[in-house]
């Protein structure tokens, strides 16, 4: 019996190093890549450990001019700005349908199951934001559109609220002539941490990795985000490599080099690595109540 | 004193039930609106915007004073062999994501549960998470990383090893891409999804396996015929939810993973990248807002059919 256990013990061990090992190549190989000197990569390929090791990319993007460090910047400030306004919405909203005292709010539940089974798709949210709105080319654009709220959270939210927050203590605030928003502000929102952690970690996520939003709605490239800059460069060097075969040589140079976009990737995912330690553990627990209630 | 005063407030509340009372509950409806105002316009209002796919858009004109056409954007998209194949593309890989998908992950969550040291469990379970956490542009760097046609490493480092001399043009060749995506979307997604699996494999009663134990059950029997069973209830609900969601593709996956590459449109292009290369400008627009409620009306019937089917299955757990 010893034995069986330790055999599938090891089998596991091994398979999860393998996994390991395949979850890590790709970034090896890109971090690879943004450290190799570009004469390199042209006559080797990427690879695996730097042919010939430098630094250029790398002085390149945090040279003031490259632009990166813009788009970085905007970056960051979606996702503060998008993160903490969607998070105070969906507890605003999900917090009275907790209560039972709340009028019509199995009219105002179905409102918000309904949005998760049907939409009305692409390209009518599109109109609605730019010919209603007129969000193309602000900042708004990456905040608003889509992402702000979803139907999930808030359910997850009222879940959260109705099922861990005791009556009493509502009820106590109401004795001691707290108004509805200060019990919201002062009992419910401090007792809600874990849930309002996850829901933000989740929307940050979100908000950090979109492309979408600033591909569909940004063509001013002063306000692309790191995502809409790299995927612009990987868009324009298809094209080139596409529709001008003859002269490639001369248009791909104006281009940033392979390593310097590698580099620009890198740093797009560092905020993400270097925080994933941190909040591994609410990430899993996220999942755990995504899961939970579906 | 502090036993009673719930009481007496809900023998209050008791009485004031049948009439809202306003004085009482106007903060909680403030709290309610730019909630319900945001889904009014992102949700509701472009749920009326369907009426477009009905119109000969015309930006010049705008939209309300296009024209209308009737069914014809559905007739040409239906016409064209467009409909079938992202159609056909979207269904088959769902279903390979989901059927193989679930395999994978299960298999991921039993191995992590054999792995008794903790700090080497979670350290596996974060590192097989961390692709999920990647956005779609970064992963379609990677992949070129490995695809790109000069520079990439299968064409210059692997294919030369295989005694394979002429390079492969990844981008233009559709055939490569069904299992190219595959292996990407598992990449991305096996670790994710296997942390469900293994919540509930954690939460198992463990005195199932110490009865099975004193009968002399292998390993292998207490999988088979204890873990496996118990987890059916959450096999068949999440694989519901995959079939609820048949009608939608991972856009990020086939728009960028494939670099929207033109060429491969054969077996890259789902319902989502042809509606998005329509807005964009790359295709037609009215075929692809026909194709976004074609969309949103067949993936609706799905969620519709899964909901029923859950309701078969577990009432509890249905939605609505």
């Amino acid at each position: 019996m010893k034995n069986e256990n330790r055999g599938w013990a090891l089998a596991s061990h091994i398979s999860f190093v393998f996994y390991t090992i395949i979850v890590c190549i790709p970034f090896v190989l890109l971090i690879s890549a943004s450290l190799t000197d570009q004469k390199a990569i042209y006559a080797n390929g990427f690879t695996f450990w730097p042919s010939e090791f430098s630094l250029d990319a790398y002085k390149y993007i945090f040279s003031a001019d490259s632009g990166i460090m813009r788009a970085y910047g905007i970056s960051a400030f979606v996702t503060v700005v998008g993160t903490i306004a969607s998070v105070m919405i969906a507890a605003l909203l999900a917090y009275p349908l907790s209560r039972k005292e709340m009028p019509y709010r199995n009219l105002l539940m179905f409102l918000i199951v309904f949005t998760m089974l049907f939409g009305g798709g692409m390209v009518p949210s599109y109109m609605v934001w730019t010919q209603l709105f007129d969000v193309k080319n602000t900042i708004w654009a990456y905040i608003l559109p889509g992402f702000l709220m979803n139907g999930f959270n808030v359910m997850l939210m009222r879940t959260f609220f109705a099922n861990t927050i005791p009556k009493e203590l509502i009820e106590s605030g109401e004795m001691d002539g707290a108004g509805e928003f200060r019990i919201f502000g002062s009992i419910i929102l401090p007792l809600s941490m874990p849930i309002l952690a996850t829901i933000g970690l989740m929307q940050c996520i979100m908000y950090w990795n979109d492309w979408q939003n600033g591909k569909m709605y940004i063509t001013n490239p002063d306000l692309f985000s790191v995502q809409n800059l790299l995927n612009r460069i990987m868009e324009d060097i298809q094209f080139i490599k596409q529709n001008l075969p003859m002269n490639t040589g001369d248009a791909l140079a104006a281009m940033p080099s392979d390593s310097v976009r590698m580099a620009i990737a890198v740093i797009g995912i560092l905020p993400i690595l270097l925080a994933y330690p941190f909040f591994q553990k609410y990430f899993v627990k996220g999942i755990m109540i995504g899961a939970v209630k579906g | 004193m502090g036993q009673t005063i719930p009481a007496t407030t809900q023998l209050e509340t008791k009485k004031k039930k049948g009439k809202i009372n306003i004085r009482r509950t106007w903060p909680l409806f403030v709290m309610v609106a730019p909630g319900l105002l945001y889904l009014l316009i992102n949700n509701y209002i472009p749920m009326a915007g369907i009426f477009i796919a009905f119109k000969d858009i015309n930006f010049a004109k705008g939209i309300f004073q296009s024209d209308w056409v009737g069914f014809k954007n559905f007739e040409f998209l239906f016409t064209t062999s467009d409909a079938y194949i992202i159609t056909r593309n979207t269904i088959l890989y769902n279903l390979v994501f989901l059927i193989l998908g679930t395999v994978l992950a299960l298999l991921c969550a039993i191995l992590l549960n054999e792995i008794k040291n903790k700090f080497t469990m979670k350290f596996y379970q974060a590192v097989i998470a961390m692709p999920n956490l990647i956005s779609w542009v970064i992963i379609s760097y990677l992949v070129f990383a490995f695809l790109g046609a000069e520079t990439g490493f299968v064409n210059n480092t692997i294919l030369p090893w295989l005694g394979i001399d002429d390079w492969i043009m990844w981008y233009m060749e559709p055939k490569y891409w069904p299992f190219i995506l595959t292996l990407v979307h598992f990449w991305k997604s096996v670790g994710f999804s296997s942390i469900v699996y293994f919540a509930s494999i954690v939460g198992i009663d463990q005195s199932y396996y110490e009865a099975a134990k004193l009968d002399g059950a292998t390993r292998w029997q207490q999988i088979t015929r204890i873990t496996i069973p118990i987890m059916m209830p959450v096999i068949i609900m999440l694989t519901l939810l995959g079939v609820g969601r048949m009608f939608y593709s991972d856009f990020g996956l086939f728009y960028q993973a494939t670099n929207n590459s033109g060429p491969l449109f054969s077996t890259t292009a789902t319902i989502d990248t042809y509606v998005f290369n329509g807005l964009l400008g790359l295709g037609d627009i009215g075929m692809s807002t026909a194709a976004g409620v074609y969309q949103s009306v067949v993936g609706f019937i799905l969620v519709m059919l899964f909901n029923y089917l859950v309701r078969l299955y577990d009432r509890d757990q249905a939605l609505f």
